[in-house]
């Protein structure tokens, strides 16, 4: 271990610390009613950070950014989480939660389409991250486990995504500026032999979040505004969002197993675009799946939740749902 | 995208060249020469298309074709339903605004079962995408009439069926009409590098290969309490046999049809077995969860084929062959492969950047009709649909089943004639469930 990262490691024990007694979050685990299966949160502190850098052109300026406090989940979402969703089987399992925060009809949430073609392109379901979701889908996802959980669940915007890949760091990686260690910690290019991994076999980041750097890249809910951080050149942006309202490009962060280190960086901004629906053969193209997106998928975070006229803002517009 | 600007002045004077010297040649030929054959000779004509079934891939495939040439016009479809036709019409009309392409008058919108002859009548190329149990006769009659056709697979869904097709697959041949089949896999780079690489001998003579479908299943349709029978079977088509014919034959066609194009030959026999395990509801209808069939080809060469409907299990869409030298592989991210038998990679190709092939298939076949060439895919779609049609009969019946023979069974699915009022071939029993196959008793050929 050299001398920078035992630094970064005792600033970060502080910063941590110092913030702890603002956060009375507490980690816990998402059961999921009617399945084994359930969702590994973190609580991520409320703070401050400095967000961007100035190796891009979309990532300038650097600017201050205020972050509430939420949950973020540990890892990427699964396949086998996602087909919860997608095979909408267990609804009807009443969640025992008595501390419901919020109340939707679980049966009015469209829910997704099969594919005529295998999504995970043979690169394996169980176990594995779910991949080749669009944004609607993984919105719709959100909006399904919180009906099913009662707690309002989402996508992280930009500024939570980045907040909690950095755990306080200000280095191009959670880990510090080496790019040589970059595969201690990811799945890139450079080691993933061309396809995706299952989630947590790296080196977390501070926060215990596995999977930031690389693996799949990760959905925000943010539409892509390249000049986004324009407007914070002189002010700190208060949890800062770029609403979605149009389906591309939307931000997508962290890199994936089929990216170089570069867009592995946490302050790197990627977007999605019509082409990771290239080879879909109908029209209109699937609502919910992309068909050349291999590399894209999303985690969740937990945050109190709004009132139930800005559901819209975070899960998108309602969908009636088909049987 | 399509044309870059060299190829499309190339082709300007070349049709001109055409235009110039039709004038001439029309009039010295166009007594000798049958009318039929002239039929095919457009060169720089606007093309009319009429849409045969406008589902979500009769759609696309519409779009793609208008995409792939200049002067093309959507002047007709047709379809079962008007709900569907209706819906596709506005998705072209909004992808194709602020072109002159999408042009369907009220009149052209033909709804119900006679509606496809009618759209194609006004054509020169037609789209046929309806669920394949109605193809052989859409093809035949698009060949009668001499038109160019795309037509997706499988090509019919029962015996009878493909030898109609075959039969106007010949015709099409001798009236130099253009067809092109969506095996889109042949139109997609992967492979035919990849047999490129196989035809250079690089792993010798396939003896043996593993072809795999297994997915979580498809769509559903549930059934409405205003349905007749026969609509809700035409809606809910995938779980029908007259309609679609089995997965084994509506989707695992791709993998089969990649056998069969690899070794150049199509089986003598096939037997294997399958069966309804998980996916075993109502609204499933008579087609099985599982199919595993063994080919054996001329060559002696065996091919394993699985395809799956089951949720949970694992997903493998791909080919593997295994050559006396060696081993070819695809995967379903657009890679292929060649590896010696120590597991060496002797020729690998990453193929994500590649060309979107149902676009290619549309682009070659306009082409081609512009050029006055031919593409003649309807035979290969008709045998790959025997191919896969006898691994049905193997699965179903648990018997040996022989092309020979196979070929020649009368035993047909899909009716004549249908009209709204016509009873469906197969009906449901008293609780509502559908009769299914079983391997031993069930009667194939």
């Amino acid at each position: 271990m050299n001398l920078k990262f035992i630094t970064t490691l005792l600033l970060l024990t502080l910063f941590l610390n110092g913030t702890s007694q603002k956060n009375p979050l507490k980690d816990y685990k998402q059961s999921i009613s009617g399945s084994e299966l359930s969702i590994d949160m973190v609580a991520i502190p409320s703070g401050e950070f400095k967000m961007g850098s100035s190796i891009n052109e979309d990532e300038k300026p650097k600017h201050t950014v205020k972050v509430n406090s939420f949950w973020m989940a540990k890892y990427e979402i699964t396949w086998d989480v996602y087909y919860l969703y997608l095979n909408r089987e267990i609804d009807n399992v009443k969640n025992t939660n008595p501390k419901r925060e919020i109340n939707t009809d679980i049966d009015a949430i469209s829910g997704a389409t099969v594919p005529y073609i295998d999504m995970s392109l043979g690169m394996g379901t169980n176990g594995y991250p779910v991949a080749n979701v669009t944004h609607l889908a993984a919105s719709k996802f959100c909006e399904w486990l919180s009906a099913k959980t009662g707690f309002f669940y989402r996508l992280p915007t930009e500024a939570e995504w980045e907040y909690a890949c950095r755990a306080g760091t200000e280095t191009k990686y959670y880990f510090g500026d080496d790019v040589s260690k970059l595969g201690e910690y990811a799945w890139y290019e450079v080691n993933s032999k061309g396809r995706y991994q299952k989630g947590g076999q790296k080196k977390p980041n501070p926060f215990g979040l596995y999977d930031m750097h690389g693996n799949m890249a990760e959905l925000t809910l943010d539409q892509y505004n390249p000049d986004a951080y324009k407007k914070y050149n002189k002010k700190v942006a208060n949890n800062p969002l770029e609403v979605p309202t149009k389906e591309y490009p939307h931000s997508v962060r962290g890199g994936s197993w089929d990216d170089d280190s570069d867009m592995l960086r946490s302050a790197s901004r990627y977007k999605s675009n019509p082409n990771w629906k290239k080879r879909d053969p109908q029209l209109p193209k699937s609502k919910w799946w992309h068909t050349d997106a291999p590399f894209l998928g999303f985690r969740i975070v937990r945050v109190k939740s709004p009132s139930e006229k800005e559901y819209e803002k975070y899960w998108g517009k309602a969908i009636p749902r088909k049987k | 995208m399509k044309n870059p600007k060299k190829t499309s002045k190339i082709l300007k004077s070349r049709r001109n060249f055409v235009k110039n010297s039709a004038l001439l040649t029309g009039a010295i030929m166009l007594p000798t020469m049958p009318l039929s054959s002239m039929v095919n000779v457009h060169n720089d004509k606007k093309l009319k298309i009429a849409l045969i079934g406008c589902g979500g891939r009769g759609t696309g495939a519409a779009n793609q074709a208008l995409n792939a040439d200049e002067n093309v016009e959507l002047i007709a479809m047709a379809d079962a339903f008007e709900d569907r036709l209706k819906s596709s019409l506005g998705h072209l009309t909004e992808a194709f605004q602020g072109t002159k392409k999408v042009n369907v008058k009220e009149k052209n919108q033909f709804i119900g079962f006679d509606a496809a002859q009618k759209a194609m009548d006004l054509a020169d190329v037609v789209i046929l995408t309806t669920p394949p149990g109605f193809r052989p006769q859409h093809f035949e009659y698009a060949v009668k009439t001499g038109k160019h056709i795309f037509m997706e697979k499988p090509v019919a869904t029962d015996v009878p069926g493909v030898r109609k097709v075959l039969a106007a697959a010949k015709l099409a041949k001798e009236k130099k009409l253009n067809v092109v089949v969506g095996l889109q896999r042949h139109y997609q780079k992967q492979y035919i590098e990849l047999l490129n690489q196989i035809k250079a001998d690089k792993i010798g003579k396939i003896v043996s290969g593993q072809v795999y479908w297994n997915s979580n299943g498809v769509w559903v349709k549930e059934r409405q309490p205003s349905q007749s029978e026969l609509e809700y079977q035409m809606r809910n088509w995938y779980y029908f046999n007259w309609l679609c014919g089995d997965h084994i034959l509506e989707q695992h066609i791709h993998n089969i049809d990649v056998a069969n194009w690899f070794l150049d030959e199509y089986p003598v026999s096939a037997q294997g077995m399958g069966g309804r395990q998980v996916r075993t509801g109502k609204e499933y209808g008579e087609i099985f969860d599982h199919h595993f069939v063994e080919y054996t080809y001329p060559s002696g060469a065996v091919i394993s084929s699985q395809c799956r409907h089951q949720k949970g299990t694992m997903n493998k869409v791909t080919e593997v062959f295994q050559g006396t030298k060696g081993i070819a592989l695809t995967n379903e991210a657009g890679s292929a492969y060649l590896k010696d038998f120590e597991g060496n990679n002797i020729y690998k190709r990453k193929g994500k950047d590649d060309p979107n092939p149902y676009q290619v298939e549309h682009d070659k076949l306009f082409a081609s009709i512009r050029n006055n060439e031919v593409i003649s895919d309807a035979e290969n779609g008709a045998k790959s649909t025997m191919t896969a049609i006898m691994g049905r009969m193997a699965t179903y019946s648990g018997k040996i089943i022989n092309w020979d023979e196979a070929i020649k069974s009368e035993l047909k699915l899909v009716p004549d004639n249908l009209d709204w009022n016509s009873t469906p071939p197969v009906l449901p029993k008293e609780d509502g469930s559908y009769e299914i196959p079983m391997p031993g008793k069930t009667i194939v050929m």
